[in-house]
């Protein structure tokens, strides 16, 4: 009996801390949401966390849809000539690139690089008591911290997502012309005869949700650290595998709303 | 001294999970007066003065500010009323993304009160008062050694001219020679700003000089206060182990886990 009890309480213990973190983020989301739009302003700030989002980001995002797109095209390649369907590969790719692995790859990687330093950088201020500082000098540290990276980040993902589909269809064109021996032209054809407008759209607004996202877990994640630098570590692991896991679930769920009618 | 404390507590409780950290703490301060709190670690001192600055919700008490109960106050009142709290963290808490000149003027910044170019003048002649040559405005605050982090956290604090103003450990990792310096630091600008003090520190010596008055917090409550020039002469059993760091007496070790 005791042991069933012991059970029954471990449980309603988790319960109950799945309950308090989810009320917690909910509220630090909207805090953070409405101090995006309440005086003071930090364009400073806003221009610095969309520096270190976006511009620094630019590399790694443009790397992995290079040669994303290239290893869709030779996968696609194999499998479809077993059928005798070479042709579909140009709307497999740009498809493929804009709707989905364009918008879930640049969230993935800018969680691990921009969503990582967030948290690091939030979690050193908290356990070095920067954060109080903060307060103490009349200044909310949500719409200092947390509404400027909030806000850079559901701006620059949209960027980084079409620099990605850009070069996730040229990588997909490249290996296609000078390794498959598809014509450049019937390549291109394909390729915007298949993609329409609502591809791209649905791609970017994944995107800024993505942004949001990694921001929201990078600065909650780092906000609320402690312990000095094991918390903040935790922090940063937490951030990158929470946005990560988020990214994943959303773009089912965002699918299912924008595609499936 | 004016009737009114310029900082009134009345029955501030704390607790944190099973640990009741302030126990019904009762304190004031007199306007212009420097009060030095001492006790032992994890007794609530920090939480105390977060609590005063809004860091920390107490469970239950009084906090007046001027005679103003900012716990009970409307949030932009209390805003208003805490605004003129300055506060010397005990790692000088500077912002380590920024230059020396925006950490001394950061709050001066924030409300837009000057711009860029006055704040770095402003600031030089802050640094100025605390002993720092203007060269240093331009470094980062990892480039400053321990004692220099405290100037400049001690610049930062009297930027904005505060009338009350919280010193956590202000001799905390720094040598005997720069914490008394640091001392004098403090009791003169606390002294040209006319500002009231309320400091926490283990350092009985510098709580001689920086404190006009005391008080001892132990069990979660205010359990003796007196003048800071008493502290090493009172016959209270628990200031007297605790100002002579006696193993034996009623502070046991067990209380302090």
């Amino acid at each position: 009996m005791n042991r069933l009890l012991g059970l029954i309480e471990a449980l309603g213990a988790v319960v109950l801390g799945v309950i308090e973190f989810t009320g917690e983020l909910a509220i630090f989301a909207v805090s953070g949401v409405l101090y995006i739009f309440r005086p003071p302003y930090y364009p400073r700030l806003i221009g610095r966390a969309f520096m270190e989002i976006g511009y620094f980001s630019l590399p790694v995002v443009a790397l992995t849809a290079l040669f994303t797109g290239m290893v869709l095209a030779l996968q696609s390649y194999t499998g479809f000539s077993r059928f005798g369907a070479e042709s579909a590969i140009a709307s497999v790719v740009v498809l493929s690139v804009t709707r989905e692995l364009g918008p879930v790859l640049a969230g993935l990687m800018v969680a691990g690089r921009a969503g990582a330093a967030m948290a690091a950088e939030l979690g050193t201020m908290r356990v070095t008591d920067q954060i109080d500082a903060l307060s103490t000098l009349s200044t909310q540290p949500m719409g200092y911290l947390v509404a400027p990276r909030l806000l850079a980040a559901t701006i620059a993902l949209p960027l980084l997502v079409v620099l990605a589909d850009i070069l996730g269809v040229m990588g997909g064109f490249l290996v296609a012309t000078q390794k498959l021996g598809f014509s450049s032209g019937a390549y291109l054809v394909s390729t915007f005869t298949n993609l329409k407008s609502e591809d791209v759209m649905s791609g970017l607004i994944k995107a800024a949700v993505f942004g949001f996202v990694i921001a929201l877990m990078g600065c909650f994640n780092g906000y609320r650290s402690k312990g000095g630098a094991e918390g903040v570590g935790t922090a940063t692991t937490s951030a990158v595998v929470s946005a990560s896991i988020l990214i994943l679930a959303l773009d089912y769920i965002l699918t299912q709303v924008l595609f499936v009618k | 001294m004016s009737a009114t404390p310029k900082i009134r507590i009345r029955g501030l409780k704390k607790r944190f999970g099973a640990k009741q950290v302030l126990d019904g703490v009762d304190l004031d301060v007199a306007k212009g007066t420097g009060m030095v709190v001492i006790g032992g670690s994890g007794t609530g001192k920090s939480v105390l003065i977060k609590s005063i600055l809004g860091l920390v919700t107490p469970d239950e008490g009084v906090i007046e500010i001027d005679g103003e109960d900012v716990l009970r106050a409307p949030k932009r009142r209390a805003r208003e009323l805490r605004a003129q709290i300055g506060m010397l963290f005990q790692n000088g808490a500077l912002f380590d993304s920024m230059k020396v000149w925006e950490n001394v003027c950061f709050g001066l910044l924030a409300q837009n009160r000057v711009t860029r170019r006055q704040a770095r003048d402003k600031a030089v002649e802050i640094l100025a008062q605390v002993g720092l040559d203007a060269s240093v405005a331009g470094l980062s605050p990892s480039e400053l050694s321990g004692g220099m982090q405290k100037r400049v956290g001690l610049a930062r604090a009297i930027a904005a001219e505060p009338a009350i103003m919280f010193f956590d450990e202000p001799t905390t990792g720094l040598d005997p020679i720069m914490g008394a310096v640091i001392d004098e630091l403090i009791v003169d600008c606390v002294k040209r700003l006319g500002s009231t003090s309320i400091a926490i520190t283990h350092d009985m010596a510098s709580a001689q000089r920086i404190g006009d008055a005391a008080a001892m917090l132990y069990q979660g409550k205010v359990s003796w206060t007196g003048p800071a020039a008493e502290l090493l002469t009172t016959t209270d059993p628990v200031v007297d182990q605790f100002t002579h760091g006696r193993a034996h007496g009623p502070i046991t070790m067990a209380l302090r886990k």
